[in-house]
């Protein structure tokens, strides 16, 4: 059975805070609905709070630790999940019913089958 | 695990099939010169104990080169869309039916043809698809096998049902939305109308090796993300009319409009497509009697050469017959509306492209020449399919009352060409109401060029003139010069008429609108 991974992109706000209680209940009820086919997934905190890591020189090359994101973006990855369906046809319906659907774009994108 | 899960590769195979042998740029020859003579069995009569008793009956071949022209127009693309349903595999399906077809060239004029010819082909593409699957190697050996399993317990006697389920399938794949429009488009001319790659770049004004490249991009997205081959559900299925509408419309010109005769514009436009992409689209009816609008050119020959190419066959004769790639547009539009009755984007579809069917016989003379439809023997066309359109275009314009849909309007205008009994009894007013409703809906160049000629015809040249000098966009576009060309000739502009018609010969390839252009416009 194929997989997909669902990236959310939407406002890039902390979705722990109680503010977002009400989208994040739509996203809960999501995974209650969609609950047959999700193999995983996670909401992520704003991008601030990424860093990045990057290896200069090749492979044993220097370690360089950064401060992300590299740019303020309007809409940004919040989030993914991973789909177990049987078509891409599948996949875009469940993504539809994703609240990042309406309130920002969904990306699905299959995932190589080894690697899962 | 069905076959079609298996459809999808592990990473560590390298991926070499689809990059190397789905590269369709060349094809098919050097693909035929690298590959080795068909399986012995293919070399003759398929499957002894299918086909042992049909050898004697088999009869000599009046026309090798017709049964072999016909049969991969028809049959060809019809097991290709049955082996591409069992394999799930776009491209290992294109080369077994490619390879079947090779063989059954040979085979059949040494043995002559079978009973049977889809059966024996299906037969033919099924054993050279498990052969393929045995040299390719790096196929996981779990999806070899369900490939094999699959095509094994498929009938080489596909039930006509089934038949024509397996091109749906293939007509929903070739338009699904996760494609861009460009390549839904090309994909379909390529998979569904059996045009070589080379033909597909020059009827979207895309560089060959750009268009083989978005080709290859579009099979190996349906084969990693899944897009499966099936007809869409319920549900989803009004969402998809429209690609699939548009893209069998783009069929259907194709088969009008030569490669050479131009589809200006749809490489840029392909949203446009249908009254943009092609002088028929533009104009199915609109061919008021004037070169200046787009006539529809039936120019079947560029195809049969190309697959004469193919075969190593002589090329038919370029007589005006039906152009194969109308038919076969014809043929879909007639699965859609009977997959989906009273739809109005089908039945406009359908209407629009019979309509302009049924005046094919009229448009040349017997020296090949165009006839323009004022000058058109009415006699000749084919009331039965003219009728057939009015029906289909009244029932889409009341379907799709509330907002017309674009096919319905384009067939009302055609509609209205086949209602008038001579040229002089047609009601222009009519008309350019109806392409006033068309440039609501859509407010591209191509369809103000045909109110324009529409209007020119109702006794205006002047402001005819002036509203097509006001297009932008259209400087490549045959048409726009030839109606240039023909407003200046009637408002006794001749020297500017001929420079207009010069530009306009120097876009088109078209012999027979070249010496339209000599005829109209002696220099």
């Amino acid at each position: 059975m194929p997989s997909y991974v669902a990236l959310t992109y939407t406002r890039d706000v902390d979705w722990s805070a109680p503010e977002q209680a009400a989208e994040m209940a739509e996203y809960l009820e999501f995974g209650r609905n969609a609950a047959a086919v999700i193999r995983g997934g996670a909401a992520l905190y704003p991008t601030p709070t990424a860093t990045t890591v990057r290896v200069t020189g090749g492979k044993g090359g220097d370690v360089v630790i950064g401060d992300g994101p590299y740019a303020e973006t309007k809409e940004a990855l919040t989030g993914f999940y991973l789909l177990e369906c049987d078509s891409l046809d599948e996949a875009l319906r469940h993504a539809a019913n994703l609240p990042a659907a309406w309130n920002g774009v969904v990306e699905v994108r299959p995932t190589i089958p080894s690697m899962t | 695990m069905t076959a079609t899960d298996a459809g999808r590769r592990s990473p560590d195979d390298g991926d070499p099939r689809p990059a190397s042998r789905l590269e369709p740029a060349p094809e098919p020859a050097p693909e035929r010169a690298r590959a080795p003579a068909p399986a012995p069995a293919l070399d003759s009569a398929p499957a002894p104990e299918a086909e042992a008793e049909a050898e004697p009956e088999l009869r000599p071949t009046p026309d090798p080169a017709e049964t072999l022209a016909e049969l991969l127009r028809g049959e060809g693309r019809r097991v290709l869309a049955t082996v591409i349903r069992v394999t799930g595999d776009l491209a290992l399906a294109e080369d077994a039916v490619q390879d079947a077809g090779i063989s059954a060239l040979e085979t059949w004029r040494r043995l002559g043809v079978p009973p049977n010819p889809r059966a024996w082909l299906t037969l033919a593409a099924k054993r050279r698809v498990i052969d393929l699957l045995r040299r390719e190697g790096a196929r996981p050996v779990k999806e070899r096998e369900a490939i094999t399993l699959a095509v094994q317990q498929t009938p080489d006697d596909t039930p006509p049902g089934v038949v024509r389920d397996d091109q749906l399938r293939l007509i929903f794949t070739c338009c699904h939305p996760a494609l861009a429009p460009e390549t839904q488009v090309a994909l379909s001319l390529r998979v569904l109308c059996g045009l070589s790659v080379g033909e597909v770049a020059r009827a979207l004004l895309v560089p060959e090796a750009t268009m083989a490249k978005r080709l290859t991009r579009a099979r190996r997205k349906i084969a990693d993300a899944g897009i499966r081959y099936r007809i869409p559900d319920a549900e989803e299925l009004p969402g998809r009319l429209g690609a699939v509408a548009t893209t069998v419309f783009l069929l259907f010109t194709e088969g009008y409009a030569s490669r050479s005769a131009g589809a200006p514009g749809a490489g840029a436009q392909v949203a446009d497509a249908p009254f943009s992409a092609a002088p028929g689209a533009a104009a199915p009816s609109a061919d008021p009697g004037f070169p200046g609008t787009p006539v529809a050119i039936p120019d079947a020959a560029p195809a049969l050469v190309a697959q004469a190419a193919i075969l190593d066959v002589a090329p038919a004769p370029a007589a005006p017959t039906a152009p194969f790639a109308a038919v076969e547009a014809i043929r879909l539009g007639r699965l859609l509306v009977e997959l989906m009755p009273g739809e109005p984007v089908l039945e406009g579809l359908l209407a629009t492209m019979l309509l302009q069917h049924s005046r094919l016989a009229a448009r040349f003379d017997n020296a090949g020449d165009i006839v323009l439809l004022a000058d058109q023997d009415r006699a000749l066309w084919d009331r039965g399919l003219a009728a057939e359109g009015i029906e289909l275009a009244a029932s889409a314009i009341r379907g799709s009352s509330l907002r017309p849909e674009r096919f319905a309007v384009t067939a009302a205008i055609a509609a209205c060409h086949a209602l008038a009994t001579d040229a002089a009894a047609t009601d222009w007013n009519a008309i350019l109401a109806w392409y006033d409703v068309l440039l609501a809906l859509d407010p591209s160049p191509v369809v103000g060029l045909n109110r324009a000629a529409a209007l020119a015809e109702r006794g205006e040249p002047a402001e005819a003139l002036k509203a097509v000098d006001g297009l932008v966009g259209l400087d490549d576009y045959f048409w726009f010069h030839a109606t240039r060309a023909e407003l200046l000739r009637r408002l006794g502009r001749d020297r500017e008429a001929g420079a207009a018609a010069a530009v306009a010969e120097d876009l088109t390839e078209s012999a027979a609108q070249r010496r339209l252009l000599a005829r109209r416009y002696p220099r």
